[in-house]
C-alpha cells in the first residue's frame, strides 16, 4: 500500500492539487481531500464502460482490431478528408493538445475546443474589453466580497468556495464557514417551528406557494467575508450565500447595466430591474464600492443566455468601473479541468484560443464561421476526430446530426454516445491518473498531472495515440506526393 | 383548475452534481443516464399539469420534443421555469442558433410541457437511433 500525495484532480477547472490517493495492488482504493466529483472519478474511472480494445466499424458493427489497423484507418480518414474537424481537447493534457494542433495543420482541418460551447463568448469579450484578474491564491487571502454570477460552484466546482473564496482561511480574510453553520442551524430550528405552527393552526395544510421574490439584503450587514450569488434559479450555492439575487431568465444584461449605473450614482427611475427591487440593488452596489477586494466569478448562466458575449462585455465593464473605487477582479468559472490549457496552447501555436481553421494552410479564426457547431450546421465537414469529449451528448441535435454522418474517429477511455456512432474508436488512458502531463487551472496557473497507476494492458495515452496518427498521416502524404 | 393542459415554460439546461458524479463513472453508466433524462419542475407546475412526481412528460420546443421524467425541484419556487441537466436528452430540444459567435443557446428557451404517462423515456441507444438513425450498435 502506498499513499501518493499532492495529486492534481483532473475533473474541473479548480484543479485542486492537494488530493491524497491510497494505491493498493495497482488500484486506487482511497481518496482524501477530494469532493464527490473527484472521488467518483478516481474510484469509478475503471468501470465496466472502459474501452479496452481499438474498434473499427465493419458492416454496421464495431469490431475489435489491432492498434496498427485502427491507427492506420484513422490516419487514412484524416488524410483523405477535404475538411475534417478535430474537436474536444479540454480534458486532455497540454502535451496532447500540442500534437493535435500539429495534426490539424497537417490535414488542413478545423480544430476547436469545448470553450466554443461554454466560455467562447467570454473569450470574445475579453479580447474586446480586457480582463482585470489575478490568481486564486490572491483571492483566497484577500477577497472580502465574493460574487458568483450565473454559476453554481457547489455543484460544478464543489471545492471552489472552500479552497479559494468565502470558506477558505486566508492570510488576511477569515473563512465564513462558522457563520454558515450557525445559519444552517438557525434555519433548521426555524423550519421546525414553522411546521409546528402549521400543524397546530392549519392542520397540516402547506402554506400558500410563494412566487419568485427577492428579499432585502439585510444579511449583508455582517462582518467579514461576504458571499453573493446571482442566478436565475435558487441553486445549492444560493442556499449557502449571505445574499441571493434571483434574476429573471435572460435579464442578466439589464441587471449588469443597472449595477453599472448605480455605482456611477445615476438614478434608475423604475422600481425593479430583472425582477429585483432597485432599492436592494442600491445596497448591493454600495457594498461593491465599499469592499476592499472584490471578485466576480461568472459562469455559463451569463455566457449561454440571451445576449451571450454582450453579457460578458457588461460584466467586464462593471468590474472595470468598480476599479475606479476599489480593487475588483473578475474570472470565468472554467469547467473542464484543462480547458484553460486548451486555450493557452492553441494561442501559443496558432495565435488564436479556439475555432482555428487550417484549410488554407495557415490559421484563420472567425468564431461563428470557423467554430465547430457552425461548420456542422452548414454541413461542410466530411470527417471528424473527437478526443476526450462527447459532442453527440453535448451539441444541439441539428449539429450532432451532421457530425454522425461524417467519418468519425473517437479517442476516449470510456464508451459514450459519440463513440457508439463512431467508425474508429481508439481507447486511451486517463490523463492525471494513468498518464502524466500538464494542465492549466482556471486562473492560468499550470499544474502537473500525475501518473498514479498503470493503464490496463495495451492502452495508450492520448499523446501516444496522436503521435502515431500524425506519423501515419505524414507517411500517407509522403507516399501520395511520390506517386504524383 | 384545468388539468392535463399544456404548460408554457422557459427551459434552462445546466449542470447538477448528480450528473457530474455520474459522468465520471462513464457516459454509458446508469448513474449518468438516469441523472440526465429528467426534468426538474416547480411543484405547483406539476399540480397545474395534474400529475405526480416521476410521471413522464413531453417537453417540446421549436427544435424538437423529448420524453423525460418529471421530478419535483428542491429549490422552488420557480414557476414556469423548468430545468433539464446537460446531456443527450436536453440536446434534442435546445436552440442550435449560434448568433454568429459559435455558441448555441442552452438556456432560456421557450418550451411547452405536457403529461405523457404512456410514453416511455427512451434509453440512450433508442434515443440515438430515433435521433440519428443508422450506425448505433
Ligand atoms: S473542486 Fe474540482 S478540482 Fe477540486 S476536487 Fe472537486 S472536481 Fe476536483
Amino acid at each position: 500500500m502506498t499513499v501518493v500525495k499532492a495529486v492534481t484532480c483532473p475533473v474541473c477547472g479548480s484543479l485542486c492539487d492537494d488530493i491524497e490517493l491510497t494505491v493498493e495492488d495497482g488500484r486506487i482504493v482511497k481518496v482524501k481531500n477530494g469532493c464527490a466529483l473527484c472521488e467518483s472519478k478516481f474510484l469509478g474511472y475503471n468501470s465496466e464502460h472502459r474501452l479496452l480494445k481499438p474498434l473499427i466499424r465493419k458492416k454496421e458493427e464495431l469490431v475489435k482490431v489491432s492498434w496498427k489497423e485502427a491507427v492506420g484507418r484513422a490516419a487514412e480518414i484524416l488524410a483523405e478528408a477535404n475538411y475534417p474537424i478535430l474537436y474536444g481537447w479540454s480534458s486532455t493534457s497540454c502535451e496532447a493538445i500540442s500534437l493535435g494542433l500539429e495534426l490539424a495543420e497537417e490535414v488542413g482541418g478545423v480544430i476547436d475546443n469545448t470553450s466554443v460551447v461554454c466560455h467562447g463568448p467570454s473569450i470574445l469579450s475579453i479580447q474586446e474589453v480586457g480582463i482585470p484578474s489575478c490568481t486564486l491564491g490572491q483571492i483566497r487571502h484577500r477577497a472580502d466580497l465574493v460574487v458568483y454570477w450565473g454559476s453554481n460552484p457547489w455543484s460544478a466546482h464543489p471545492r471552489h468556495i472552500e479552497r479559494y473564496t468565502a470558506f477558505s482561511e486566508g492570510r488576511f480574510e477569515r473563512s465564513a464557514w462558522k457563520g454558515y453553520l450557525n445559519k444552517i442551524k438557525a434555519s433548521i430550528v426555524r423550519k421546525k417551528i414553522e411546521s409546528a405552527i402549521r400543524r397546530v393552526f392549519f392542520k397540516g395544510k402547506p402554506s400558500a406557494p410563494s412566487n419568485i421574490r427577492n428579499e432585502p439584503p439585510s444579511t449583508l450587514q455582517k462582518e467579514g467575508r461576504k458571499l453573493i450569488i446571482i442566478d436565475v434559479r435558487k441553486t445549492r450555492s444560493a442556499e449557502i450565500a449571505d445574499y441571493f439575487i434571483q434574476v429573471e431568465p435572460n435579464k442578466d444584461y439589464e441587471l449588469l447595466q443597472a449595477f453599472r449605473a448605480l455605482i456611477r450614482d445615476q438614478e434608475i427611475d423604475v422600481d425593479t430591474v430583472a425582477g429585483v427591487p432597485v432599492e436592494y440593488l442600491e445596497e448591493v452596489a454600495d457594498l461593491m464600492i465599499r469592499c476592499d477586494f472584490g471578485v466576480l466569478f461568472f459562469g455559463l448562466g451569463l455566457t449561454m443566455s440571451s445576449g451571450k458575449l454582450r453579457n460578458i462585455d457588461a460584466a467586464l465593464s462593471l468590474v472595470r468601473d468598480l476599479n475606479m473605487w476599489t480593487k475588483f477582479v473578475i474570472m470565468p468559472m472554467r469547467g473542464h479541468f484543462n480547458v484553460t490549457g486548451a486555450n493557452t496552447v492553441f494561442t501559443w501555436q496558432t495565435g488564436y484560443p479556439y475555432a482555428v481553421d487550417f484549410s488554407l494552410g495557415y490559421p484563420q479564426y472567425n468564431p461563428g464561421e470557423t467554430s465547430v457547431v457552425d461548420v456542422l450546421l452548414r454541413k461542410e465537414s466530411d470527417a471528424a476526430l473527437i478526443i476526450a469529449s462527447d459532442p453527440v451528448a453535448n451539441f444541439p441535435k441539428a449539429a450532432a446530426e451532421h457530425l454522425v454522418k461524417n467519418l468519425l474517429i473517437v479517442i476516449d477511455p470510456h464508451m459514450n454516445a459519440t463513440a457508439q456512432l463512431a467508425d474508429v474508436v481508439l481507447p486511451s488512458s486517463f490523463v492525471g491518473i494513468e498518464a502524466g502531463g500538464t494542465a492549466y487551472r482556471m486562473d492560468h496557473v499550470p499544474l502537473p498531472l500525475k501518473k498514479v497507476v498503470d493503464p490496463p494492458r495495451g492502452i495508450l495515452s492520448d499523446e501516444e495515440i496522436l503521435r502515431r496518427i500524425l506519423a501515419e498521416v505524414r507517411k500517407i502524404k509522403k507516399r501520395r506526393a511520390e506517386e504524383s | 383548475m384545468e388539468k392535463n393542459q399544456k404548460l408554457r415554460v422557459t427551459l434552462l439546461t445546466g449542470r447538477t452534481i448528480e450528473q457530474g458524479v455520474g459522468k465520471e463513472r462513464g457516459k454509458s453508466s446508469k448513474e449518468y443516464l438516469e441523472s440526465v433524462s429528467v426534468c426538474y419542475m416547480d411543484p405547483e407546475d406539476l399540480k397545474r399539469l395534474g400529475i405526480k412526481e416521476k410521471t413522464n412528460i413531453m417537453v417540446s420546443t421549436d427544435y424538437g420534443s423529448v420524453v423525460v421524467k418529471a421530478l419535483k425541484s428542491l429549490r422552488a419556487p420557480h414557476p414556469s421555469v423548468i430545468f433539464i441537466p446537460y446531456g443527450p436528452w436536453a440536446n434534442v430540444i435546445v436552440n442550435p442558433e449560434t448568433h454568429g459567435i459559435g455558441m448555441p443557446s442552452f438556456k432560456g428557451i421557450p418550451a411547452e410541457v405536457e403529461p405523457a404517462p404512456d410514453k416511455p423515456v427512451l434509453s440512450l441507444e433508442e434515443l440515438l437511433v430515433e435521433q440519428f438513425g443508422k450506425k448505433s450498435k
